[in-house]
């Protein structure tokens, strides 16, 4: 019997094929076999590209593996991601018209130019605009430690399909948290770069001046194996960073010695659950985090997020709101009509409040090299739950999963959230770093793990 | 914005931008705006000087 790649790392499966005791070929149908059996629990995958992995898969076997840091690894993509001959629907019905791509994004082109393989398009709250991962057309994504739990959202397939063991790899998309909410709570490593550190081309965008690409996988190594993959500048996305690759991967090992790691109290505590505290509280030790801080006027931070996102994302959509409104979500349509109608006076002071906020936490920057605060208010909720209770006041679920993530994509600040291994939920701590420091936060994300205070844990599928 | 006027400017709102409102999302669309309309009261009591450049693109 073949070997079980279910839970292995990418590093190792790439490693397993370049030597030759597995060939791509029998990894990826394994993957397909797995996401066969399990996502109609999971409902991960919306798109499984099985005749095209599979022939991806002949061609890493039958070339040279020496060379691919990733041979034979499966990963799959957030269906806002153009994938070659298929339409990217974004989680909406709308776009289920649109023609198909007629190449991938960039990402998927340098992820299978290293060697990994595409096995599919994955579940996502309709246009990115959820912190749940339900979605009212393909249905909810279900969270691999409890099926009748959320995954967290937007990228909520990512999050499962990751934390379920169908893929070691995976892509979405983070505008206020769509990658650090359901990393916490599928209990799995989610890197949000730097805003513009990732081309966003022929990706389906949100918000502009927010929008950002990133991975998920069950280490930090393998989130650091895949940033390298991809980083790099396009000409195709006009917020990309003329900035050539700085590898992490070498620096991965450092361990914590000479960081200066804080905690950020106040607005991040309140309202955070026991489950949250006691997260971070194991992280800050772990990490030596001695100091607690505030980050100034972080509530408004979020606010102006807030602000800038219904705004945004309502201009996107504004002739799809007029044509077709009884085609979307109506969660999603009743924010974007809501949306479209605030004065732009007030969208440029959050553009104004936003530069203002930046700088303070560059101050912030020159003190430590990285900062703490919990990535969800709370773990998992269940599926269809409408609100829950922080700090005493009723909230709507899906605006509020994102409180702690808002304000630090904000300003596109560098995150790892790290999965706390609590039972009988996990649930992530975010370690933030200063732009374009994506190495400090995964050395860190990689010593909490080797510590054991970060693990993505198996869920018993 | 007192509540009576705001449902007066989502009525004038609708029409100027075009936007469909079936009175069935009418008090989805109100809470929504509300929320929003708080928020962004938030960021603009915040005092910024006039020379204050806004970052629609955050450069690092």
């Amino acid at each position: 019997m073949s070997k079980d790649f279910s839970w292995e790392s990418a590093a190792e499966i790439a490693q397993a094929v370049e030597s030759g005791q597995a060939s791509a070929s029998s990894v990826i149908d394994a993957a397909l076999a797995r996401i066969e059996k399990l996502n109609p629990e999971l409902n991960a995958f919306t798109t499984v590209t099985a005749e095209r992995a599979r022939a991806k898969a002949r061609a890493v076997d039958g070339g040279d593996k020496s060379k691919l840091p990733l041979a034979g690894v499966p990963f799959a993509v957030k269906n806002l991601f153009d994938v070659k001959g298929i339409p990217t629907v974004a989680g909406s019905k709308i776009n289920r018209a649109h023609v198909a791509a007629g190449q991938d994004q960039p990402l998927i082109e340098r992820l299978e130019a290293a060697g990994a393989v595409l096995v599919g398009a994955l579940n996502m709250g309709e246009y990115a605009y959820d912190f749940t991962g339900e979605n009212v057309h393909d249905g909810p994504s279900r969270n691999p430690h409890d099926l009748t739990r959320m995954t967290g959202g937007s990228s909520g397939g990512s999050g499962g399909a990751v934390g379920g063991g169908l893929v070691p790899l995976a892509l979405g998309s983070d505008t206020n948290g769509s990658i650090r909410v359901p990393s916490s709570l599928c209990g799995i490593f989610g890197l949000k770069p730097t805003y513009g550190r990732l081309t966003r081309a022929r990706s389906f965008p949100f918000v502009a001046s927010l929008d950002h690409l990133g991975p998920f996988a069950r280490s930090a190594r393998d989130l650091a194996l895949a940033y390298d993959t991809m980083q790099g500048p396009d000409a195709d996305d006009p917020a990309c960073a003329q900035r050539a690759a700085e590898p992490v991967l070498p620096l991965l090992d450092r361990g914590l010695d000479g960081l200066r790691i804080a905690v950020a109290g106040g607005y991040f505590k309140k309202g955070a659950s026991t489950e949250a505290l006691e997260a971070l509280d194991r992280i800050a030790k772990a990490s030596g985090a001695l100091s607690e801080i505030e980050i100034p006027e972080a509530a408004r931070a979020r606010a102006a997020a807030f602000v800038i996102t219904t705004t945004e994302g309502a201009s996107l959509h504004l002739d799809r709101l007029r044509k077709q409104a009884n085609d979307f979500d109506p969660a999603v349509r009743d924010r974007f009509i809501a949306g479209a109608m605030v004065p732009a006076t007030l969208v440029v002071k959050a553009q104004k409040f936003r530069r203002w906020y930046r700088e303070q936490m560059l101050k912030l920057f020159e003190r430590y090299d990285a900062i703490l605060v919990p990535a969800t208010p709370t773990t998992a909720p269940k599926l269809g739950q409408v609100n829950f209770t922080l700090d005493g006041i009723d909230m709507p679920v899906r605006a509020n999963m994102g409180l702690y993530t808002q304000p630090i994509s904000f300003i596109g600040l560098p995150v790892v959230a790290v999965p706390v291994p609590l039972k009988p939920l996990p649930i992530g701590v975010q370690v933030i770093a200063a732009p374009w420091r994506e190495d400090v936060a995964l050395r860190i994300a990689h010593a909490l793990e080797q510590m054991g205070a970060a693990t993505a844990l198996r869920p018993n599928l | 914005m007192a509540t009576d006027t705001l449902d007066d400017f989502i009525t004038t709102a609708a029409a100027a931008l075009n936007l469909p409102l079936d009175p069935a999302w009418r008090a989805a669309v109100k809470a929504n705006l509300v929320v929003t309309l708080q928020h962004a009261a938030t960021v603009a009591e915040f005092p910024v000087p006039d020379e204050a450049e806004p970052a629609p693109v955050f450069k690092a």
